[in-house]
Parts: structure tokens; C-alpha cells; sequence
């Protein structure tokens, strides 16, 4: 029973982390004003051009590298299309969230279903992996999960203890007084979309070349979904979005594992647990019946002019 | 904004013309743009497209294959143009096409036999209903609690897919069959052809004229362009928000639960998985081409149904069928990109020194952060 659980935590973990990269990159975004509903799309992007490179060349580094290069030219895009020409955020997220799709599965399909020679495997780390239970979830992952153990703090450390993340969250709030102070709004915008578009091609790249090690047109099914909700969910506080993407992770993976002990039930019930679990959980940390002050930036999705000022 | 010597104004007003002449500018530019990314994938873009235009538009048969293939589109068009309307975003019109061929095809396949044009009325009413209380789910959300429809929406497509899927591969599968799908429908419950064209074209054209004149000339199409522009000034007015979020997106899940009513009575005569098969996404691309004009999204529905009727003739040629869903998106986003011009026209500096001055004078000043009108 005992293995049962770890393994359940263990896989819990692996699934959370390839949703976490996204949703943190996308509280900087919202955070600095700009919503990206496209994110299912980018992720595929990110998935598609990693998996690609390690099957033509065996070079996770190289894989990794180009996997955020991608995103970082997608953010690009992005930022153009809301901070330099206004377009509104939700339309331009939709259109990348097709765009994205689309473009992965026309460029992905020549190596759609085979599978590479090379992924990230787990990397026990020594001394710390041979700890009972606590060493199996935490320290016997792969480079993406480690990785992630530095990006939580470092990400709450800089929203909430550093200059440029007062002036973050000052961007989201009110961007025309980060202007008047003499600050570029929208360089700063720029930097944030393309990070954030980065971290979300990485969470691709968890699922192509770590979590398993094929693509597939759609393959992300739905996290990317699961990541944009999660923001709203863990109030811009990378923190809750931790705890989050744990509670959906062992979710699904829970999901996957009672069709071996309830076969009764139809698969495809199964399959619809953390979608369901989103929508509940959005409604309750969302929902207005809670008398709670919002914590939305109140610049999210307002285009900045300086022309309208 | 400046580049150079070239300023950006905003301008007043856009003329009609412009307002229709740039959105198909900026297609044919996301053409351009779409045969980069073909020339990314190894294939040369002119002879795919000239292929793509001579199968799906320059014959009769193709042509009647591509309005046959937009006609669900046209329903999922619809479907996200009223709720884009009043600014609510239904991107969930896959899964209610979805609810609403559940709800249609249990009537068809396991309902009480009646005489035929009454069994496709109800056929009709049920599918409408079907996707309609789908959609009402994410409005009663959104209505009440303020939850954003927009996740809702999506994520109810997944649980409506998957619950198709169990369907068609469960207790609606049919006997002695491999693939997900039901047996065919009765045959007296096939929409008519008129000349290899679906007659459901017809019940494109009735409810596209018939939300057009709503839209335009009734009461409730006013105030749902008073929400849109102005949350507040609706509700100071005294117009009942929530009311309309519920009717208006329901209404939207509706249209989309009727894509399901003509893609089962009109082309694949059963249900199987998969059956919306990205309708509903390429319905956001019509309802935004179109900028949600009902009778243009007729036209646009057509245009992207030539697209996805020629991707089995590129496949042919070994080009993925992605290339549709690929070229919609580029579509879409060269249409943003192009309405930044009907806000903004160009003008030229002359370099005359007296302008220079000046100039520089008011970037140092803007440099300071301060005003520029």
C-alpha cells in the first residue's frame, strides 16, 4: 500500500510540474497585465519543437534550447500583436491558441507516433533519494522537477521581496503611473509576455521529452487549459498554484489508477475528473459569493495607450 | 508611435469600404504568411494552394462538397458570433455540438417512431436544447457567480467529447462494427438534397437573416450592444445582465447543438466520436473573420469549408491535413494585426528642419513622461 502511495505522490509531482512551468509563467503575464488564453497551443508549440530536435539530433540540451527559443519568438509574436498594435487579448489569445495547434500538428506530423531514442530520465539525487518514502516522491525525478524545486521560490521571492517585482505587480495595477515615473511599460510588458511564453514551451517540453518520450497532435489535452485556470485559482501567488497544480495532479493520476481498482466504470469517466475538478475549483476560488477583496491585476487585458491617457 | 519618419494617428472614423476592404487584405496577406510556414514543412506553397482552389471552388462538385462541408461551420459561426456579441467568449461550441447530437441522435436512434417531417422538427428542437443546456451550465456560472465562461466553456468540451466517446463506444455502438459509432439514423430523418447540396442550407440562410434582424432592429439586439459597450451604463439603465447572459449564451450553445442536428441528419447520418471534429474552434476563426456579421458569416463559413473540404486533396500530395487548422489561425491572426490599421492611419514626416525641432522637442519631453496628445 505503502509503494502504491509513493508511487501515486512520485507521479502526482511529475504531472504538476508540467503543468506549474505555464501557470507560474502565466501569473507574471496576467501580472504584468497581459492574458494569454493561448497557452494550450504555445505548450504544443513547445512540445512539438523539442520533441522534433531530440528526434533529428539526440541533444536534450539542444532540444531544451530550441524548446524556448520557440516560445520566446511566440511571446514575441504575442506582444507585438497586444502591447504594440492594442489588439484585444482574448481574441489574440484564441487565435494562437488555433494558430499554435494548427502549426504544430502541420510541422509535427512527419514524426508523429515514433518515438525518440533519448529522454529525460530521473536522476536520483544521492543521499537525499535513498530517504524512506519522502526520497522516492521528491529526489528520484528528472531535471524538470529539480528545476522546478528552483523556480517556485525564486518566483515568489521576486513578485513579492524584490524592486522589479513591485514594479511588476505596479504594471498590472496601473501602468499608466510606471510611465509617468519614467519607466518603459512596454518593453517591460514585452519581457514578461516572452517569459512567459518560454516557461510555457517548457511545460511542452515536460511532456514530449520527460513525461513520455513521442508526440502527438493535441497530446497536451487540456493542460494548458488546466494551467490558465490554475492562475485564477492561486490568486497571481505562484504559492497557491503550487498547491494547485498538486491537488490536480493527484487527481488525474488517482483518476488512472482506480480504473485498475474499480474497472467497472467507463475509462472515459475517468477522463473527465480534472476537467470537472477545474471547473469546480474555479467556481469556489473564483465564484463572486466570496466576499473577498479580488486580487486581479486591475490592468489584466486593458490595452495601454498613451495616447488615451 | 513612431518609426522613423513614419507617425501613426488615430483616426475618428473608419469609412465602410475600408472596414471591408481590410479584413480581406489581411487574409490574402495570411495566405502569404500561411506559405512561409508551408515552405518550413518542404512543400512549394502555389501548386498546393492552385490545387486547394481548383478541387474545393472551380468545379461544381467541389463547390458543392465545400458548402456541404460549411455547413456546420455556419451553425458554429453563429453559435460564437451572438455570444461574442454581447462579450462573452463561447469557445465551448465543440462540446455543445457535441450535447446537442446526444441529445438529437438518442431521439433518433432509440425515441418513439413518428412521421417524417415531424421527427426531424423535433430532431431539430432537441439538439437545440441539447447544446443549449449545455451551455447554460457555464452561463448560470458566469450569470450568478461571475465564474469565467471562457475556462468553463472549454473545459465542458472535454467532458462532452469524452462522454460522446463513451457513447459511441458503449452502449450506442453498433453491432458488428470497429469504429466509434452509432448505426445510421432512420433514413426518412435525412435532411433532403437539393442537387447534391444539403437542404440545411436553407436553415443556415432562415436563422443567419433571422439573428440579423434581431440584432439590428429589435429591442433585445439593442441592449445586448449596450451590455457589450458598457457594462455599467447597461445596468444603470436597468437592463437585466443577467437575464441576457443567460439567454444569450444559451441561445449560442442552441446554434451550436442545430451544427450537430445538420452534421448527423445532413452528412454523416449517424453518431459516432469525434463527431464535431474542431467545428467549433474554426467557428471562433468565422465569427471573428466575419466580426460577427450573421450573413457574412455565411460567406466566411464557406470560404474555411473549401479549406477543410481540400485538405483530403493536399493529403494526397502529402501535405498534412493540419495545414487547415494551421491556415485559420494565421487567417485569424493577420486580421488582428490588420485592424490595428482601421484605428490608425499613416502619415509621412517631411524632414524640414523647423518639423525636426520640434520633434526632437517632444520626444525629450516624452522621454520626461510627459503628456503627448
Amino acid at each position: 500500500m505503502i509503494s502504491f502511495i509513493t508511487s501515486i505522490c512520485a507521479a502526482a509531482i511529475v504531472y504538476a510540474v508540467s503543468i506549474l512551468y505555464a501557470a507560474i509563467g502565466e501569473i507574471f503575464s496576467q501580472r504584468a497585465g497581459i492574458m494569454n488564453l493561448g497557452i494550450e497551443g504555445i505548450m504544443l508549440m513547445g512540445a512539438m519543437s523539442g520533441f522534433m530536435t531530440v528526434y533529428h539530433t539526440e541533444n536534450l540540451l539542444l532540444a531544451f534550447l530550441v524548446t524556448i527559443l520557440v516560445g520566446l519568438l511566440l511571446g514575441l509574436a504575442f506582444a507585438f500583436l497586444t502591447v504594440t498594435l492594442q489588439a484585444d487579448q482574448t481574441v489574440c489569445g484564441m487565435a494562437f491558441l488555433i494558430f499554435c495547434s494548427g502549426l504544430s500538428g502541420f510541422l509535427g506530423k512527419s514524426v508523429t507516433g515514433i518515438a525518440s531514442a533519448v529522454k529525460f530520465e530521473p536522476i536520483p539525487i544521492p543521499g537525499l533519494s535513498s530517504i524512506p518514502v519522502i526520497g522516492e516522491i521528491f529526489f528520484q525525478q528528472d531535471i524538470f522537477v529539480y528545476l522546478m524545486y528552483l523556480v517556485i521560490p525564486l518566483s515568489i521571492f521576486y513578485i513579492y521581496k524584490t524592486k522589479a517585482g513591485l514594479m511588476l505587480r505596479a504594471l498590472g495595477e496601473n501602468p499608466a503611473s510606471l510611465d509617468q515615473a519614467g519607466i518603459n511599460v512596454f518593453a517591460m510588458r514585452y519581457g514578461y509576455v516572452m517569459f512567459a511564453c518560454a516557461m510555457t514551451t517548457i511545460s511542452g517540453a515536460c511532456i514530449s521529452l520527460s513525461y513520455t518520450n513521442f508526440w502527438n497532435e493535441g497530446m497536451t489535452g487540456g493542460k494548458g487549459w488546466i494551467a490558465f485556470s490554475l492562475v485564477a485559482f492561486s490568486r497571481w501567488n505562484p504559492a497557491y498554484a503550487v498547491l494547485g497544480a498538486l491537488l490536480f495532479g493527484g487527481i488525474s493520476i488517482l483518476g488512472i489508477n482506480m480504473q485498475v481498482y474499480l474497472p467497472g466504470v467507463p475509462s472515459q469517466f475517468y477522463g473527465m475528473l480534472p476537467y470537472a475538478a477545474t471547473v469546480v475549483a474555479l467556481v469556489i476560488t473564483t465564484g463572486s459569493f466570496r466576499k473577498k477583496h479580488s486580487e486581479e491585476p486591475a490592468a489584466l487585458c486593458q490595452k495601454y495607450d498613451r495616447e488615451d491617457r | 508611435m513612431k518609426i522613423g519618419a513614419i507617425r501613426f494617428e488615430k483616426k475618428q472614423t473608419v469609412s465602410l469600404s475600408r472596414k471591408v476592404l481590410n479584413p480581406v487584405i489581411f487574409i490574402l496577406l495570411g495566405f502569404v504568411l500561411s506559405s512561409v510556414f508551408i515552405m518550413a514543412n518542404g512543400f512549394q506553397p502555389i501548386p498546393v494552394f492552385g490545387k486547394m482552389i481548383t478541387y474545393s471552388l472551380l468545379n461544381t462538385r467541389g463547390l458543392i462538397g465545400s458548402i456541404n462541408a460549411a455547413l456546420p461551420l455556419m451553425f458554429c459561426g453563429l453559435s460564437v458570433a451572438i455570444a461574442f456579441k454581447m462579450n462573452l467568449n463561447n469557445i465551448g461550441a465543440e462540446g455543445q455540438f457535441a450535447m446537442g447530437a446526444i441529445f438529437g441522435g438518442a431521439f433518433a436512434l432509440y425515441g418513439p417512431a413518428l412521421p417524417a417531417p415531424l421527427s426531424g422538427i423535433v430532431m431539430f428542437f432537441l439538439c437545440a436544447i441539447g447544446g443549449g443546456l449545455w451551455a447554460l451550465i457555464a452561463a448560470a456560472l458566469k450569470a450568478y457567480w461571475n465564474v469565467n465562461e471562457t475556462i468553463v466553456t472549454l473545459m465542458l468540451n472535454y467532458i462532452a467529447l469524452l462522454f460522446l466517446d463513451y457513447l459511441c463506444y458503449g452502449p450506442w455502438m453498433a453491432p458488428k462494427q470497429t469504429t466509434a459509432m452509432t448505426v445510421t439514423i432512420p433514413q426518412d430523418m435525412y435532411l433532403p438534397l437539393i442537387g447534391g447540396t444539403s437542404s440545411g442550407i436553407f436553415l443556415a440562410i432562415i436563422i443567419a437573416v433571422l439573428l440579423y434582424l434581431f440584432l439590428k432592429y429589435t429591442t433585445g439586439g439593442y441592449q445586448i450592444s449596450v451590455i457589450k459597450n458598457s457594462l455599467r451604463t447597461a445596468e444603470y439603465a436597468g437592463i437585466p445582465v443577467k437575464k441576457y447572459i443567460l439567454i444569450v449564451l444559451a441561445l449560442s450553445g442552441a446554434l451550436a447543438g442545430v451544427a450537430g442536428f445538420v452534421q448527423v441528419t445532413g452528412i454523416v447520418h449517424r453518431v459516432q466520436a469525434q463527431l464535431p471534429g474542431g467545428s467549433g474552434y474554426t467557428g471562433i476563426v468565422i465569427a471573428y473573420l466575419s466580426q460577427c456579421n450573421p450573413l457574412v458569416i455565411l460567406l466566411v463559413s464557406v470560404l474555411l469549408g473549401a479549406l477543410q473540404n481540400s485538405s483530403a486533396v493536399v493529403q494526397i500530395m502529402g501535405v498534412p491535413s493540419q495545414i487547415v487548422t494551421m491556415i485559420q489561425g494565421t487567417l485569424m491572426i493577420s486580421v488582428i494585426a490588420g485592424e490595428f490599421f482601421n484605428r490608425y492611419r499613416i502619415v509621412y514626416y517631411k524632414a524640414d528642419p523647423e518639423s525636426k525641432r520640434a520633434e526632437q522637442k517632444n520626444n525629450h519631453s516624452e522621454q520626461k513622461g510627459g503628456a503627448v496628445q
